[in-house]
């Protein structure tokens, strides 16, 4: 299992890079992630959808469809592909130091 | 490491709600992971965008040998069944339900969101004539009305699948 450091943090990846434990997420090493991913600064709207996805995986074990997300967040399908250029539900997880979505929608 | 895809051309020929759900499922997925995608629709496919026909999209029961009641591991439906009046009907209601379970969009709403994440939706020329539509008997998704070529030309660095 790959080790790498983020924030200052060194923390524990799985398969796909994304972080193996929930515990190490914090609001830095998110913030670490995003840049990783091409994204130099987490707004207001990408928090938004980044603590959706977390409260989603929190009751439901997995990262929410786009659709849902879309429904239930109030980001609509357009404005997210802006804010998490290719490919969103890979990379809001990723940043939200989720496991890769599961899901094929 | 092989290349990854960058880029694909889906054509989705046929018009049944079964023909029509894994080019659109695809193509959604695609733009999932970052993947640049284009929908050609062409002959019976294009029922998924005219505006008239993409709510009432059906399950296709006759000649059908896989098609098992009430779900994949029940008893075969004996073939001559599936023209039964009302068997597609029934179909095509069970199906929706699953695909609605799993969060799946019916076709209008899933052709929006499909658009919105910046694929580009075309229809085929040749069977636009054939059938003798315009372009406002499409819904508003569907960016142009292209031929063979122009659909060629627009794949470039694509994969082509073809459904």
């Amino acid at each position: 299992m790959a080790v790498k450091e983020y924030a200052g943090k060194m923390v524990e990846l799985d398969a796909d890079g994304n972080l193996a434990k929930r515990t190490d997420w914090n609001e830095d090493v998110a913030k670490a992630l995003a840049v990783e991913e091409g994204i130099p600064e987490l707004n207001d709207r990408r928090w938004l959808v980044i603590n959706y996805m977390r409260k989603e995986f929190e009751a439901k074990g997995d990262a929410p469809s786009i659709r849902k997300l879309t429904k239930e967040s109030g980001v609509d399908t357009k404005e997210l592909y802006t804010l998490f250029p290719g490919g969103p539900a890979k990379k809001a997880a990723r940043i939200a130091g989720l496991p890769k979505p599961k899901g094929c929608i | 490491m092989a290349e990854p895809i960058k880029k694909v051309s889906i054509v989705i020929s046929r018009g049944s709600l079964e023909g029509v759900y894994p080019g659109l499922i695809m193509a959604n997925g695609a733009r999932m992971e970052g993947i640049e995608a284009t929908i050609f629709f062409t002959f019976f496919g294009l029922h998924a965008v005219i505006e008239k026909k993409m709510d009432k999209l059906k399950v296709a029961t006759v000649g059908n040998p896989a098609m098992c009641v009430p779900s994949a591991m029940g008893p075969g439906l004996p073939t001559w069944m599936g023209a039964v009046p009302g068997m597609s009907w029934f179909a095509t209601g069970m199906m929706k339900k699953e695909i609605e379970k799993l969060d799946i969009p019916p076709v209008r709403e899933f052709i929006e969101m499909i658009h919105d994440t910046g694929c580009e939706i075309y229809g085929c020329k040749a069977t636009v004539e054939m059938f003798h539509l315009t372009k406002k008997d499409f819904c508003p998704q569907v960016d142009d009305i292209i031929s063979v070529g122009q659909f060629y030309e627009k794949s470039a660095g694509s994969q082509i699948i073809f459904t």
